[in-house]
């Protein structure tokens, strides 16, 4: 014991924050969990996107499928991000555990914000705006081919607060308050890369339902969607037609036999 | 005797007549004004069983039906000791289904309408499935998992009508067994999924098949076709004779850990597994989607209990508990469509005489459901 006292510390640690970082639960779905928690340092704030074994699954069906899962959903998030469609970055995969932690985006869904943003004082200005946004992020979405496979107005973000790099130790200088706010597009956990037209038109006309079940002024929030969806995306007439005949029947198609 | 109970409660008697597939069913239902619970007074099945390799065709499969269903009604009849004119009302299934067997049962249905002077209630199959399941389990308000060899639907209730939230996007899971054991050769008696589901008993390696799940829906038909692929790669079985022995020229299928040829019943068992995997997870996701810890399933599939196994392992997850019945009320019953029309007829509903036909493409979710709140 003696000798190891003549040895001085390098430099000491004071754990100011508890480590590791308690994981919250944000969101438990049927596949995933989802907890708030942080990554590689304590004051870096991350989104953990976590797929639980199913006991009723087959051990080897199981494990190949989280596999399969949390890979293919880190591929399309990085593939969107990588061509400026506004998705969260993903920070590290173990996909033989099932985990995917990537941004934490600051902010509240469109789902949340849309009603609160109509009954404030010249909120409609605000809202024409984020409209154009949304439809802006899944017409780019659309026109790199990748489809989002549950499009409701909780899968949208209001991004509240840019972390300027993403990565940086220090919380305080990196974080800024924004005031125009951009929409990002989450849980691609169902998403996939399709060329086909059914595919994008069944995207939006899940979103246009959503919009519809939850917002009075629904129908015309979401022209203006589609018109801003139509800019952003070259190749949508197409799927502008596509969505009339999906519209006409629902999301299911008629029973055969 | 207490003065409350000095009139009895109105008694309500259902014929019900089913034959939308290979399954001919008769049956007999009593409800009763104070809504105790149903009584059944007669349930009988006949079932056109084709031979091993063969699907049922519909031809045959109306023939059968038009040759039992006058036998079946009198023994019915006879062994209930209901008198036709305790009958209220005549139901039979109006769809979905296959044409001729269906048409050939509601010929019976409208001329015994014509004969005995009854009302007549068109009934859709898979509302009588879960109607009749809901009836016999107790469940409330469970998420419902239609499964057999016509339909894989996963259904909720909302705002009177039966809502569909996934779907098989081609052929049925039941399908896709059925077809399997054709290309096994496996006998169709007393019903191909139920020897398929005896030979997965002795399966033991988890073979990888597509898994192709979309959402709430799923595809059967490419896990058909590549497990069909598999099984021509079988190792030849002893008793195969020279002509197959020529074809399998190529190595049989072996599993790869421990070299051991690959058997019927290992395709079985992965067969299964993924299948009702794929199945249990769309239902998982439609209990997420609306909140709800009950799973029933219904049909013919819903009878085998490895499937019934899994399900409840899922439920227990999410603090729930599965309903299921037996083969009697899982597979298709004249009962079924029985209660699920006296359930209609009792709020009113009466199907016209020149509307009383039937119709192969029938949606769950067309059918207003007056009879809950």
């Amino acid at each position: 014991m003696g000798d190891t006292t003549t040895i001085p510390a390098p430099f000491t640690i004071t754990p100011a924050v508890q480590i590791p970082t308690p994981k919250t639960l944000i969101k438990q779905g049927a596949e995933a969990i989802v907890y708030r928690t942080t990554y590689l340092l304590p004051t870096i704030p991350s989104l953990l996107k976590y797929r639980p074994p199913k006991a009723y699954r087959h051990p080897i069906l199981d494990a190949r499928l989280t596999k399969h899962r949390c890979l293919s959903e880190a591929r399309l998030l990085i593939r969107a991000r990588s061509l400026g469609i506004p998705v969260p970055a993903v920070y590290f995969v173990d996909e033989s555990r099932g985990e995917i932690y990537m941004e934490c985006i600051e902010g509240d869904s469109v789902r949340d914000v849309l009603d609160d943003m109509l009954m404030q004082e010249g909120g409609e200005g605000k809202v024409d705006a984020l409209m154009v946004k949304m439809g802006e992020a899944v017409g780019k979405l659309h026109a790199a081919d990748i489809v989002h496979g549950d499009l409701t107005t909780s899968n949208v973000m209001v991004r509240r607060k840019v972390r300027k790099g993403l990565l940086c130790a220090a919380q305080e200088e990196v974080v800024e308050h924004v005031e125009d706010e951009g929409v990002v597009l989450i849980d691609f956990g169902l998403g996939s890369m399709s060329t086909a037209e059914e595919d994008k038109a069944v995207d939006l006309y899940v979103l246009e339902r959503a919009f519809a079940s939850t917002h009075p002024k629904a129908e015309k929030l979401f022209k203006d969607v589609l018109e801003a969806y139509q800019r952003s995306y070259k190749k949508s007439k197409p799927v502008m037609r596509r969505l009339q005949g999906v519209r006409m029947r629902g999301r299911k198609r008629t029973m055969i036999g | 005797m207490s003065p409350t109970s000095t009139s009895p409660p109105r008694r309500f008697i259902a014929l019900g007549l089913e034959g939308s597939a290979n399954k001919l069913g008769v049956g007999l239902i009593a409800h009763f004004s104070d809504n105790s619970p149903a009584q059944i007074l007669s349930n009988l099945r006949d079932t056109f069983i084709s031979p091993p390799g063969e699907g049922f065709l519909p031809k045959d499969t109306a023939k059968h039906h038009r040759a039992w269903i006058v036998p079946l009604i009198k023994r019915t009849l006879k062994e209930s000791g209901v008198k036709v004119k305790d009958i209220d009302v005549i139901c039979y299934t109006k769809g979905p289904g296959m044409g001729a067997p269906l048409q050939s049962v509601a010929v019976v249905a409208r001329t015994l309408s014509k004969l005995w002077d009854k009302p007549i209630v068109g009934v859709n199959h898979c509302v009588g499935h879960i109607e009749m399941g809901r009836e016999i389990t107790g469940a409330q308000n469970p998420v419902v998992l239609y499964v057999s060899g016509g339909n894989t639907q996963v259904i909720a209730y909302a705002e009177q009508k039966y809502r569909i939230f996934g779907e098989a996007l081609d052929i049925a899971v039941g399908n896709c067994l059925d077809r399997f054991a054709r290309t096994l050769n496996i006998p169709n008696d007393p019903a191909p999924g139920y020897n398929i589901e005896q030979l997965a008993k002795s399966g033991k390696v988890l073979l990888e098949l597509p898994y192709t799940v979309k959402g709430m829906d799923c595809s059967f038909s490419g896990i058909l076709a590549y497990i069909d692929q598999l099984a021509t790669q079988l190792a030849p079985s002893s008793d195969a004779d020279s002509t197959t022995k020529s074809k399998q020229e190529r190595k049989p299928l072996l599993d790869p850990a421990t070299n051991n040829p690959i058997t019927p019943a290992d395709l079985c068992f992965s067969l299964q597994e993924t299948v009702f995997g794929m199945l249990v997870e769309i239902t998982e996701r439609a209990m997420a989607h609306v909140g709800s810890s009950q799973v029933l399933i219904v049909g013919g599939v819903g009878c085998n209990e490895r499937l019934q196994e899994m399900m409840g392992e899922m439920a227990r997850e999410r603090g729930g508990s599965v309903y299921a019945t037996d083969e009697r009320f899982c597979i298709d019953n004249g009962i079924m469509i029985a209660h699920a029309g006296l359930l209609a007829w009792r709020t009113g509903f009466e199907t016209k005489f020149e509307d009383t036909t039937c119709t192969q493409r029938f949606r769950t979710d067309e059918v207003h459901v007056a009879w809950r709140d």
